[in-house]
């Protein structure tokens, strides 16, 4: 592959916040050119929303974050010109992504069955919290309130806690990468047979999906999954599963035989149990190794574990991370120079094709920073279609 | 006609990372044949969870590997080794999660596969990388959340770091090893060129942790900090979190704080107008607010807080999420059909494509089920 696998592709992002314009971000680092379609006044509403108050000028450096790489073209979708424009930018596009309310794109009139008339070679690939019928379809896709809805919150933490929901946005990630999936799937099958698609996709299937190890036991043995009492890891695994404190640190220890463990640590509390009690009573298995291991320290367990190649490791937080070489050796970071000079450090792309990769220093667009460049380049394209027409 | 109709994919990957981003790939139409070693399996087989088992299998491995054939091999047996390099020869995708160097002394590397069939898509999932000090580490979802930082982000302040409580990485892994092999595929499809592609799970849950990440690297390495109840995201201000009510708990997204005093009755919270107090004072807030909601039901709240359009919802587990009108609209559930006969009721692919509903009722196979139409089919021979 003598360039990125995604180049000369056309994306035209209407999607705002994180689950859509991740799916752009992911279209943009494989090759494709990402025109975010943002609205005149304010744009991508993720502009004005900062974590910690950290901004680059008038954008919060999480817009920064999810939208490097990316092209803005501006345009107000309720007046009929700008409108008229988008249509003739939607004949030079490959791919469309949305994640408006269901009902949104109809009103405005750019919905699937326009935009396919319009474009029928077109893959439209949009995002709705929890589909497009029933009587969530209209309540607000937001993060948590799927991981609320959707049984996640009661996987994570220990049994006698609240439910618990991920610390971060799983739904709106996961759903971005699973319609890169559709989109590319999509591209794939256009190529062979010169049609388009209509993607569509949800957080709350998303979220399903994403339990489908845990729904599948619940619905083959009815029961809900139960975290357990101490240092639950997952709640459908057996003791010693999760993350115990040492006297100085904290451990994980994934699956290991219970009698395998007892020998390599010389724990004769472990001794009592037989592997086929490892989950009934895993509580209190896990009880008797939570008070064995806080005798010690992190690195005298782990010398003793990683000898034997057991499932263990020290829990790290970022600052120890990434002084690791572990971390290092990756190249996971990249500087990226903003517009007005100010250089930004995030993420890469973490795919790498035929042993590169894959960095980007072009950074997040202003509001609109291309849009008069687009309408340039469509003129002459609806120029030169005319002449050959 | 499916999206990927008429690729074929060889799954040499166990447990879940792999196998995951296979059953994306079979929902999507390709046909994906697990490579399994004889007698033994995928390993993932044998992982009873719960003390929950199908036929003796356990039920993750039939969740997993729905909608897949199997073919038994012994990769250290020169015959079936041949076998198995004559069928390379006529797929499009092969993809594997060994530790780095496994498939190097097999002998069916990238470079020897590619010298096989150049245009092949050769996808590896590697635990840390195929570098470094962690390189031959056992790539394990628990493992690599614990070193990658992602334990201190859920649960409140004072718990101890808090595993997320599904396979995160595993399946996060898996599917960004799909989308660099539909990317390959495309490629390929445009100009004949193979490729390698590369996932490791440590990559992939930092990637997961680009937001908050970005936000470490330029704040002078500020770690997170949970907030003492209610957590959501150690990084959003208040009301954002889990909140016991009376009767259930609820779920109260990014909001006015101000508004919600109003809304609740709660006069509390009337002072709090400065938008930076939400984040800089959300403990505060939230134990002003979780007083409050304890006084009556999720469900009168909601009645309360949907009408203002607040962002707001019940928490509910399985049971209850079942019983949901949605729920039941989404057709989530698909029986497949195992060759024994066995009936597993599962999730189907939460892509729908052209308006439809991507199922198949086919379970998973049995080790080795598909040997001998595999053999006939492509004409193996030694």
């Amino acid at each position: 592959m003598s360039h990125l696998p995604l180049k000369g592709l056309v994306v035209l992002e209407f999607s705002q916040y994180l689950s859509g314009p991740s799916a752009g971000l992911r279209l943009a680092d494989l090759g494709a050119r990402v025109i975010k379609i943002e609205r005149p006044t304010g744009g991508d509403a993720c502009r004005s929303l900062s974590i910690k108050n950290l901004w680059i000028e008038e954008n919060s450096l999480l817009f920064h974050t999810i939208n490097r790489n990316k092209e803005s073209f501006t345009a107000d979708l309720k007046n009929p010109d700008d409108l008229e424009l988008l249509k003739q930018l939607i004949r030079k596009a490959d791919v469309i992504t949305h994640n408006f309310r269901p009902g949104v794109m109809e009103r405005i009139g750019l919905d699937y069955d326009v935009v396919k008339e319009i474009n029928p070679r077109v893959i439209y690939a949009e995002i709705s919290g929890y589909g497009k019928t029933g009587p969530w379809a209209d309540r607000p896709g937001q993060d948590l309130l799927l991981q609320a809805v959707s049984g996640l919150v009661f996987t994570t933490g220990n049994a006698e806690d609240a439910p618990t929901p991920f610390g971060l946005s799983i739904a709106d990630s996961l759903c971005g990468a699973q319609l890169v999936q559709g989109v590319l799937a999509a591209l794939i099958r256009r190529h062979k047979a010169g049609k388009g698609a209509h993607i569509e996709l949800s957080l709350l299937e998303s979220l399903l999906d994403f339990q489908f190890e845990l729904l599948t036991t619940y619905y083959n043995s009815g029961q809900l999954p139960e975290r357990s009492t101490i240092s639950n890891g997952q709640p459908l695994l057996s003791a010693p599963y999760g993350i115990y404190p040492t006297k100085d640190g904290f451990i994980a220890i994934a699956m290991t035989p219970l009698q395998q463990l007892a020998d390599v640590l010389n724990c004769a509390q472990l001794r009592r149990y037989t592997q086929d009690e490892a989950f009934a009573k895993r509580d209190e298995i896990k009880q008797e190794l939570l008070e064995f291991l806080a005798q010690e320290t992190t690195n005298h367990w782990l010398g003793m574990l990683k000898k034997h190649d057991i499932w263990a490791i020290e829990v790290m937080d970022w600052r120890q991370l990434v002084e690791h070489e572990g971390y290092k050796v990756l190249g996971m970071s990249q500087e990226i120079r903003t517009a007005s000079g100010k250089t930004v450090t995030t993420s890469r792309c973490p795919i790498r094709l035929n042993g590169k990769r894959l960095y980007s220093d072009r950074p997040a667009p202003m509001l609109g920073e291309h849009t008069d460049a687009i309408i340039r380049e469509l003129k002459l394209f609806i120029k030169e279609n005319q002449l050959q027409g | 006609m499916k999206l990927l109709d008429d690729i074929l994919v060889l799954d040499f990957s166990q447990f879940l990372s792999g196998p995951s981003a296979g059953l994306r790939l079979a929902d999507f139409g390709a046909e994906v044949i697990k490579i399994e070693r004889s007698g033994i399996g995928d390993i993932c087989r044998q992982l009873y969870v719960s003390d929950v088992m199908i036929e003796g299998e356990s039920t993750i491995f039939h969740a997993i590997n729905r909608n897949k054939k199997s073919y038994a091999a012994d990769l250290k047996n020169p015959v079936d080794l041949e076998k198995v390099k004559q069928l390379i020869k006529k797929a499009d995708v092969m993809m594997h999660n060994f530790r780095p160097g496994v498939m190097e002394r097999i002998g069916l590397d990238y470079e020897t596969v590619k010298a096989l069939n150049p245009s092949i898509v050769y996808a590896e999932i590697s635990g840390y990388g195929n570098e470094g000090p962690w390189r031959d580490l056992p790539g394990q979802d628990l493992l690599v959340q614990s070193v990658a930082g992602l334990t201190w982000l859920s649960n409140n302040k004072g718990t101890p770091p808090t595993p997320m409580g599904v396979a995160v990485v595993d399946i996060l892994a898996g599917t960004q090893a799909a989308q660099g092999i539909l990317a390959a595929l495309y490629q390929r499809a445009v100009s004949g060129e193979g490729a390698l592609v590369q996932v490791s799970m440590l990559e992939a849950i930092l990637d997961f942790q680009f937001e908050v990440l970005t936000c470490f690297y330029n704040d002078g390495n500020e770690l997170p900090e949970r907030s003492k109840l209610s957590n959501g995201n150690p990084y959003i201000a208040a009301p954002y979190g889990i909140y016991e009510t009376a009767s259930g708990y609820l779920a109260l997204s990014m909001g006015n704080v101000p508004l919600l005093g109003r809304l609740t009755g709660c006069d509390e919270l009337l002072k709090y107008t400065d938008p930076a107090d939400w984040y800089d004072k959300r403990d505060e807030i939230k134990s002003i607010l979780s007083a409050e909601l304890l006084r009556q039901s999720a469900e009168y709240w909601l009645s309360v807080l949907i009408p203002a359009d607040v962002w707001c919802a019940k928490v509910l587990d399985y049971d209850q999420l079942r019983k949901e009108e949605s729920y039941r609209e989404l057709n989530m559930e698909i029986k497949v059909k195992t060759a024994n006969g066995i009936t597993v009721t599962t999730t189907r692919c939460p892509v729908r494509v052209d308006g439809e509903l991507l199922v198949s009722s086919a379970g998973a196979p049995l080790l080795g089920e598909h040997n001998r139409e595999i053999e006939e089919r492509f004409g193996l021979t030694v």
